[in-house]
């Protein structure tokens, strides 16, 4: 009797503190976007934030969510998987041949399966043979990009506008287009008013061309978000990440959540190789993938393992890839001016708290932001290239301890071991 | 277990695997109609002597981010950013050489030094990072490796010069270059610094087992809390291997910069530090196992350029021959681990079972 009532109350607090952070992000979100829309209305920068700029941020973020949901499976389950860029590479691959040959649902299909299959490799090295985790990545890795360079070579050769490197330029999912909307917003954004013309350059980018690929993304994204969290198959398959021996005690099958966890991981990075070659561009070519398997995983590692973390990160990493598409130095440029801010304001919520250290580091980066935005008129587009890696490592180092990942992740396991 | 099968063992695991390597190849170009035999024929075929050199050459570079893999993961610290490391040492080198601020093979020395520097502060980083906020070094490594991309680019199109549509830094002025070893009449010569992979090399197995550090890597490899217990200073351990790590990764340039290309470029040799790791992953981080895994991904390459014309084949099927290898030898690895572990258990379980034979067998 005395153990229930002990237990009790953390299930309704744990239910508080999610429900808070994911009240959190709303206000990150928000608070983002007034500032962009405010430094958009005082440095003239308009493309910061246009209808163009957010659907090309969409389109850059999707790829990187699709890689940052298949981490999250993985690793949810307690497998490291950094081998998530070869199994996109295959999902490009898949994409190609089978969209094709059969059309764009097939091709949506085969990216997954091909991603799939590397999921499956992954998962026997690791799960079966207890293979070390990084160690099975990087050899999927190399395979992937041996293997789509190969068949892609004999796929694509000798069709008509293909070649050994790339297929012929392939029919693309469906649009979503709902010109009502998407015009009157247009005109509001042209306005240039503060927060109203933002707010409808958002609206006009979510109702023109947009991909049914990327609503069917984001369905997965939140698809998961339910399984794995309100599910009973969810539960048993993070306590697989967090602790397998206890999960084993129970009677879950470890081995069997483990392998579905990392064959739905690759599927899914897969899926979001196959948004590459579909929606980002119009067919297969190779090299396309450049390094978004890892910048999906940055996503998931930003996000703290959770989708809604995941997406934020995603969104951030994918609009700095696509904010450099249009006058990129300027809007960079007064990009910089958002950082000092935000730094700013990290910094004082810091001081705040008496984390003295940490916000002396937060005040001091918003100064040099600060100065840098002052005394230069464009940013190089090299340094937005690595602004998503350099975030990573400075929440990875200065946030660490906000961050929790399954306790057991990355560590061998093997059944029976509960002695 | 005698030492006729703990020998058979240890060679069982690569040999099953090449062979588990080269039927899935041999699988895949059925598959795709490909000619099996004349791919074989190419494949297996004593190389030329000019391909004989780059084999060697190519093997001296392989084997140093082989190395540089290795000394990481000895101890389990798994330095993936090897790659990034070798960039900002040969660009720093290059850059540095081009000055010219050093007269002839002085300028040589100081710009090694200057690469080793120059990989041992970026992998340094993720040493850093690792013992004092506890970030992964996987995650590190793999962010540094992307950023070191960037920036790389980035300073070389500040300092570079522009010729067509590659820009590179400046030539390194003649006599700061390093002469090749002639090894057969007619054929190119074998990059002078490619001695630099022995010297590692040698350096590596005398520091691994003649040496109190050496004992501290392996032992906290092995097991940490144990380490921990003896007394090693695990943390001061991961930041100097890391740093031993990097500036092992800053040579992988040396050998091609100082010997053929002279400055670097944007087509400057990418990919080998994640071919090194794959290449201390088959020599099972053994300083000779690593030189055999070396020479046999550069055998591979090197065989692969002739695919295309010989047999028909894209040479990309290298790649996946070597990637299933390196996949099929750690899984084999572990089954023959789990194999002698468990040869190992029922012999001691005999002795204590039956003690009373035990003075009969010794």
């Amino acid at each position: 009797m005395t153990t229930i009532t002990a237990g009790r109350p953390a299930a309704p607090d744990d239910e508080r503190r999610r429900s808070r952070s994911g009240s959190r992000i709303w206000v990150y979100v928000i608070v983002g976007f007034i500032l962009v829309a405010l430094v958009r209305v005082t440095s003239g920068a308009n493309d910061v934030n246009s209808s163009g700029t957010m659907r090309a941020a969409l389109i850059a973020a999707v790829p990187i969510a699709l890689a940052g949901l298949g981490g999250l499976w993985s690793e949810r389950a307690g497998v490291v998987n950094i081998g998530l860029e070869g199994m996109m590479i295959a999902g490009t691959l898949g994409a190609g041949y089978f969209t094709y040959h059969y059309g764009v649902v097939a091709g949506i299909v085969g990216a997954a399966l091909f991603g799939a299959l590397g999921g499956v490799l992954h998962a026997v090295a690791t799960v079966i043979f207890g293979v070390d985790h990084i160690v099975s990545g990087v050899a999927i890795n190399i395979i992937a990009l041996g293997v789509a360079g190969f068949l892609a070579e004999v796929f694509f050769t000798s069709l008509p506008g293909g070649g050994p490197t790339q297929s012929p330029s392939l029919d693309r999912p469906p649009d979503i287009d709902i010109p009502a909307i998407s015009d009157r917003a247009l005109r509001i954004e042209d306005k240039h008013w503060f927060l109203v013309s933002d707010l409808a350059s958002v609206v006009g980018a979510l109702t023109r061309n947009l991909s049914l690929f990327t609503v069917f993304a984001l369905l997965l994204i939140g698809g998961t978000g339910w399984l794995l969290w309100r599910t009973s198959f969810g539960l048993r398959l993070r306590s697989c990440g967090e602790s397998p021996v206890a999960a084993e005690s129970l009677g879950v099958n470890v081995y069997r959540y483990k392998f579905i966890a990392v064959t739905v991981s690759g599927a899914m990075a897969g899926l979001g190789g196959g948004y590459l070659a579909l929606v980002a561009s119009s067919g297969f070519q190779q090299g396309q993938t450049g390094g978004r398997g890892y910048i999906g995983l940055a996503a998931m590692l930003f996000g703290n393992w959770r989708p809604g973390g995941m997406l934020l990160g995603a969104t951030l990493f994918g609009y700095t890839d696509a904010v450099q598409l249009r006058r990129g130095e300027e809007s960079l440029h007064a990009l910089l001016l958002v950082v000092a801010i935000v730094l700013l304001i990290v910094g004082l919520l810091q001081l705040r708290r008496r984390a003295t250290v940490q916000a002396v580091f937060s005040l001091v980066f918003a100064a040099g932001f600060l100065v840098w935005y002052l005394l230069s008129d464009t940013v190089p587009t090299e340094f937005t290239t690595m602004a998503p890696f350099v975030t990573t490592l400075l929440v990875l180092a200065f946030a660490s301890q906000n961050l929790r990942m399954p306790a057991a992740d990355g560590l061998p396991y093997r059944k029976g071991s509960a002695g | 277990m005698t030492w006729w099968r703990r020998a058979l063992l240890s060679v069982a695991a690569p040999v099953l695997a090449a062979v588990v390597a080269a039927l899935v190849c041999t699988a895949i170009l059925l598959a795709t109609g490909d000619d099996v035999s004349a791919f074989w024929n190419t494949m297996l075929q004593w190389p030329a002597e000019r391909n004989l050199v780059n084999i060697l050459n190519n093997a001296s570079v392989l084997y140093l981010s082989g190395i540089a893999a290795a000394i990481g993961f000895r101890m389990n610290l798994f330095n993936i950013g090897v790659e990034g490391q070798y960039r900002i040492g040969a660009f720093l080198a290059a850059a540095f050489a081009a000055q010219a601020w050093l007269p002839g093979k002085l300028n040589t020395v100081a710009a090694i030094g200057v690469a080793m520097a120059g990989g041992a502060a970026w992998a340094g980083i993720a040493g850093l990072l690792r013992v004092t906020r506890g970030v992964s070094e996987v995650i590190s490594t793999i962010m540094l490796n992307l950023i070191a991309g960037s920036l790389v680019a980035y300073f070389l199109t500040r300092v570079g010069v522009q010729t067509g549509v590659s820009t590179s830094t400046k030539n390194i002025p003649q006599d700061s270059w390093v002469g090749g070893i002639s090894l057969f009449p007619g054929a190119p010569d074998l990059f002078g610094l490619s001695l630099l992979a022995v010297v590692v090399g040698v350096a590596f197995s005398v520091l691994l087992n003649r040496t109190r550090f050496g004992f501290d890597l392996r032992a906290t490899g092995a097991s940490s809390t144990a380490a921990v217990a003896s007394g090693i200073d695990v943390r001061r351990m991961i930041v100097v291997s890391m740093l031993m790590s990097g500036a092992v990764a800053g040579l992988i340039g040396m050998p091609t910069l100082f010997g053929s290309s002279h400055n670097y470029g944007t087509s400057f040799q990418t990919g080998i530090g994640f071919a090194g790791i794959a290449v201390a992953l088959l020599g099972r981080n053994h300083p000779v196992g690593i030189a055999a895994g070396a020479l046999i991904f550069a055998f591979l390459s090197e065989q692969g350029n002739l695919l295309n014309i010989l047999a028909g084949v894209s040479p990309d099927i290298v790649a996946v021959m070597q990637g299933v290898f390196v996949m099929a030898v750690v899984i084999a690895y572990e089954v023959v681990r789990r194999y002698r572990a468990r040869l190992e258990q029922a012999a001691v379980a005999d002795e204590i079972g039956s003690p009373a034979t035990e003075p009969a067998t010794a």
